[in-house]
């Protein structure tokens, strides 16, 4: 091995600068081409991992295309083989026929008037409890919020037949209290608002307090100011729950009057408007106010969904 | 107590002491831990008092115990001679500025200064010239309705103290408002707080581990360590007589110089027959003046500490304490010098850069006055003379 350099800088003894620059050259085009080679891993990196979300988007928006398209053509049209994927002549008369004749506009206005019950309800209630386990000192303090945190642990579905025999015996089946009140309160609003209020700097509430505010004014006018982005992300998370309740508005209620736009878009396939074009079309008319509130309040959902996941 | 009565209490004894704050015996535990401990201290009105230690120390444990955040578990709290130990922190008549600020990000900057006097019902009238006034005073005027992260440090500095101005406070608390000041800043903050105090002449106890600001901004300085006080006096006191080791080493920069001496076992008790240079610092003999020394063996302790400042310490030729030089540091207008005794004690110097410099390894003779020589407990750290 050490031969080889010997018998070179024999024959060459002139070019040692030269064959040192050839070298230097020769690492410098290594460099260059691990660099280029690098570059293209990552972008070969990056497309794959585009061609995945894009497979997974087109297998969330599929269902909900088919469904735009759907309600654009005749029940004939959605029975026929191969489906229709484009429709060439939409006929718009399903939506006029669902908001009309299926009282779509009635039930929607249920389900708002429910939802917005609802929704009000979960954040002064959380913001309230939120208040307490964050900024209060008071017995059992730790073992209480760990009782409001297992309340998320219990599924809706356990306490459904309980809660409907209280409904019952309170009176309330048939109204809108037995569609909110059991949803007034709920433990994870407690847990997320709560999150926001220890995430804001203790000082503050040492200065309000020598400020002259006391727990009520610091709440108002400091506390909920300040954690609006997730009071914002509770009322939405808690719109879309009320909003796309079924079960339960279902069994205590029989009022058509009553009625939420869940059952209602049931009730419009179980009509004398059995046509299946209308149905799709009201479901449309039923997801579009979510749909809106998911595009506008995009931030605070995910804002929302990453609230503790760094600091509590 | 109800809010009304301490008002009345208050403005009945405003006339003599309104702005007088008595610590009698606070204590204050966190577990097992002693944050503060017996904390004895009179402010009196007017005055301004800087409470000094190191992190950790108890400072500002006492100072939310004055402010009413906290609770002492024992000893009272008496502001303008009545006792507000259990009365709410809102209802105390103090305005506290703290070290983040603590402004609120969602207000202007008037909204920020006259939250407490909405909070206090104040007719909007009298709320508008208050704020115009402590606005006035800080130089805010132009910043009104930004919001504090429109603000920069000093600026959001300067709104805190506005918002406690314009409460027209009995007592100022301050903790540590300067430390998130970068340094040209915070010396001119300083000056400005000093003539503000001045020209309010409201009762300031402001909480700091800067010397410097202690130094330079008190009436007098209360140095704690691990939640006891150990000095209270005006700065000149605290810096010309510490009251023991922990003070002498704190307050100055460089520190003052700590040597521990022993004292010849001949001579414990023997204050008659007093030799001056009876202390011994490891192999060496060490000069302190006639009367120290009869202080030293009176404590019929066989080890004392040694105390001179470096500005003191001075390089003798032939006569003096030896050395060796180890460092030398230059700050540009001095030098430190860095020496170690034959026993490896660290002995500081500081030298007028434009006289001939030793190097390091260098061995030197150091002396001092007599006069300006401390002596301390070996045992406890008390000092022992003058």
């Amino acid at each position: 091995m050490n031969a080889e350099p010997t018998s070179a800088s024999s024959e060459e003894p002139a070019t040692g600068e030269t064959a040192l620059s050839e070298t230097a050259s020769t690492g410098t085009s290594t460099v260059r081409s691990r660099r280029r080679r690098n570059r293209t891993v990552a972008r070969l990196r990056l497309a794959a991992r585009y061609l995945v979300l894009t497979a997974l988007a087109v297998v969330i928006f599929f269902p909900i295309y088919i469904t735009v398209v759907n309600s654009l053509l005749q029940p004939e049209q959605i029975a026929a083989r191969p489906p229709t994927l484009f429709p060439t002549d939409p006929d718009w008369s399903s939506y006029s026929t669902a908001w009309s004749q299926g009282h779509l506009g009635r039930y929607l206005m249920n389900s708002f008037v429910v939802t917005v019950l609802i929704v009000a309800g979960q954040v002064v209630t959380s913001v309230l409890a939120a208040y307490a386990f964050a900024f209060l000192d008071f017995p059992f303090r730790r073992t209480l919020f760990v009782f409001f945190l297992a309340t998320m642990m219990i599924p809706f579905e356990v306490t459904f037949f309980t809660n409907q025999a209280t409904i019952v015996s309170l009176g309330w089946y048939d109204s809108y209290l037995a569609l909110t009140v059991p949803f007034l309160a709920t433990g994870f609003g407690a847990f997320l608002i709560r999150q926001s209020f220890l995430a804001l700097p203790p000082q503050l509430r040492d200065a309000a307090e020598l400020d002259g505010a006391g727990h009520w004014r610091f709440l108002t006018r400091v506390a909920v100011p300040l954690a609006r982005p997730g009071i914002a992300a509770l009322a939405l998370f808690s719109f879309f729950g009320a909003f796309n309740q079924y079960l339960w508005p279902l069994i205590v209620t029989r009022d058509e009057r009553l009625r939420t736009v869940q059952i209602g878009l049931k009730y419009l396939r179980g009509s004398q408007i059995d046509q299946i074009n209308v149905t799709f079309a009201g479901t449309i008319l039923a997801a579009l106010p979510l749909f809106v509130l998911l595009i506008v309040f995009q931030k605070q959902l995910v804002r929302g969904l990453t609230a503790g996941a760094v600091k509590g | 107590m109800a809010r009304a009565d301490v008002a009345a209490e208050r403005s009945a004894s405003r006339a003599t002491s309104s702005g007088s704050v008595t610590l009698s015996g606070v204590t204050r535990r966190f577990g097992d831990m002693v944050a503060v401990d017996g904390l004895d201290i009179d402010v009196a009105d007017g005055e301004f008092l800087v409470l000094l230690g190191p992190s950790g120390c108890g400072k500002s444990t006492a100072l939310r115990m004055i402010a009413g955040l906290d609770v002492p578990d024992e000893g009272t709290v008496a502001i303008g001679g009545v006792d507000v130990t259990d009365v709410l922190a809102s209802d105390r008549d103090v305005a506290m500025v703290f070290q983040s600020y603590a402004l609120y990000p969602h207000m202007t900057v008037r909204r920020n200064i006259e939250f407490p006097l909405r909070n206090r019902k104040v007719p909007r009238a009298d709320r508008d010239s208050a704020v115009a006034e402590a606005s006035r005073m800080l130089g805010l005027d132009d910043l009104l309705d930004r919001r504090p992260s429109q603000l920069s440090g000093g600026q959001r500095q300067r709104v805190a103290l506005a918002r406690a101005v314009v409460r027209q406070p009995a007592v100022f608390l301050m903790d540590e408002p300067l430390s998130n000041l970068d340094a040209k800043l915070r010396v001119q903050t300083r000056a400005e707080l000093i003539e503000l105090q001045r020209r309010l002449a409201v009762t300031t106890i402001y909480v700091t581990h800067d010397q410097v600001e202690a130094m330079t901004m008190g009436h007098r300085i209360a140095v704690m360590v691990a939640g006891v006080l150990q000095q209270v006096g005006p700065p000149g006191e605290v810096y010309d007589k510490p009251a023991n080791v922990f003070v002498a080493g704190f307050i100055g920069n460089p520190p003052m110089n700590l040597l521990t001496a022993s004292v010849p076992s001949s001579a414990v008790g023997k204050s008659d027959d007093v030799d001056p240079a009876a202390l011994m610092v490891g192999p060496d003999r060490v000069m302190v003046p006639a009367a120290l020394a009869r202080a030293a063996v009176d404590a019929t302790e066989t080890e004392v500490v040694v105390g001179v400042r470096p500005e003191n310490v001075r390089l003798a030729t032939d006569e003096g304490l030896p050395v060796t030089v180890t460092l030398i540091e230059s700050l540009g207008h001095e030098r430190h010098l860095v020496c170690a005794t034959a026993d490896g004690q660290s002995v500081i110097v500081r030298v007028d850069p434009s006289v001939p410099q030793p190097h390091p390894g260098d061995p030197l003779c150091l002396a001092w006055n007599p006069e300006d020589v401390h002596l301390f407990s070996g045992a406890d750290g008390r000092r022992l003379a003058p």
